[in-house]
């Protein structure tokens, strides 16, 4: 590899765009897109190496080329800078995300409570509308307040987020789920909402709720079968199952 | 499978090392079948004097691939190489999972 282009495939990195690095394996020549025009057969490679996020083997006119997706890093974006926010930080970039916690309380959000985290203090609506979730974005509502979480959840909703979880015990959920009715959501679009947020391992403290919560995350990335949203059951069940009921 | 480079930036590490006057080699998973412990795309970074970050497998063929690298280095050319159960080398370096794995490494010049 040439310093040159190390240099550019990082900087590009650094920049948070998606960049191929192909890779000529009889010689090892290499190429950067979509930073350099390439034949169309190994741009549409690369294209699609970006899409399914693997890196793979590409045989072209007799010669095989190593097509090595860098997709900016996935994000999570986390409503409330509290207890349970504080224990995901840690967690967040070694698993590959970049953290960004929204917290318009500014004794919550600060650099000392939160180190490495990128914090914003405007309203979840502002917060969301600039961040634009999208299919490369978890969001996490944590306050307990429908101040600052339902309008997080609302703008999460009409998103293509491939993760939204909320923080709450069934019975505040099943009345969140009746405000955001009534802002125009429908309940197969509400079905998306983990609630309560994480996966099922009796959490207790805030390491524990906010282990679950980054399981329950991956396992939405990773398509399993348990990073799927579990059915409601009805209100009047309502268990309290983690963290504090609002 | 490929996003393990932003968890652990190997390339970083590479490039810091570079700085620092190392001669560098960086060998990649390019193909894997079977049982292969990391993805393709998985990345380890060698050095002329012995430094290593990263991984190309669970630890099973790192030390072949640290020899290969630092002969990449000595001589300026990739080389493709190829770890499975055909291949007796395997054994050696006991990658005796029962998959297969080939690595490219080539010097940062």
């Amino acid at each position: 590899m040439k310093a040159d282009i190390l240099a550019r495939l990082q900087a590009e990195r650094a920049a948070q765009r998606a960049v191929v690095l192909l890779t000529r394996l009889s010689d090892g020549e290499q190429h950067l897109w979509p930073q350099e025009a390439l034949p169309a057969g190994l741009a549409e490679a690369a294209r699609a190496a970006l899409g399914s996020e693997k890196a793979d083997n590409v045989t072209l006119d007799g010669e095989t080329w190593f097509v090595h997706p860098h997709n900016p890093p996935l994000r999570i974006i986390v409503v409330g800078a509290v207890h349970i926010a504080q224990a995901m930080a840690p967690m967040a970039a070694p698993l590959g995300f970049e953290m960004i916690v929204v917290d318009p309380r500014r004794a919550f959000a600060t650099e000392e409570r939160l180190p490495g985290v990128t914090l914003r203090t405007d309203w979840p609506d502002e917060a969301m509308a600039e961040l634009k979730p999208d299919a490369r974005s978890a969001v996490v509502t944590l306050t307990h307040d429908p101040k600052l979480d339902d309008p997080a959840l609302d703008a999460a909703l009409r998103s293509r987020a491939f993760y939204i979880g909320a923080l709450g015990s069934r019975r505040t959920h099943a009345k969140r789920v009746a405000r955001l009715k009534e802002l125009g959501h429908e309940d197969d679009v509400l079905a998306r909402i983990h609630a309560p947020v994480g996966l099922d391992i009796e959490a207790v403290t805030a390491p524990e709720i906010a282990l679950s919560v980054m399981a329950e995350i991956v396992a939405a990335r990773r398509g399993a079968a348990l990073g799927q949203p579990r059915p409601q059951p009805a209100p009047e069940q309502g268990r309290i199952s983690i963290g504090l009921s609002a | 499978m490929t996003d393990t480079t932003h968890s652990e930036d190997i390339l970083a590490t590479a490039a810091a090392w570079r700085a620092e006057g190392e001669k560098v080699a960086i060998a990649t998973v390019v193909e894997t079948w079977g049982s292969s412990p990391r993805p393709a795309g998985s990345r380890l970074a060698v050095t002329a004097s012995g430094r290593l970050a990263g991984s190309v497998s669970g630890g099973c063929i790192e030390g072949a691939v640290a020899d290969a690298a630092k002969q990449a280095m000595a001589t300026g050319t990739p080389q493709l190489l190829d770890f499975g159960v055909s291949d007796e080398r395997a054994w050696e370096v006991g990658l005796s999972c029962g998959g297969r794995v080939k690595v490219f490494v080539e010097p940062l010049s």
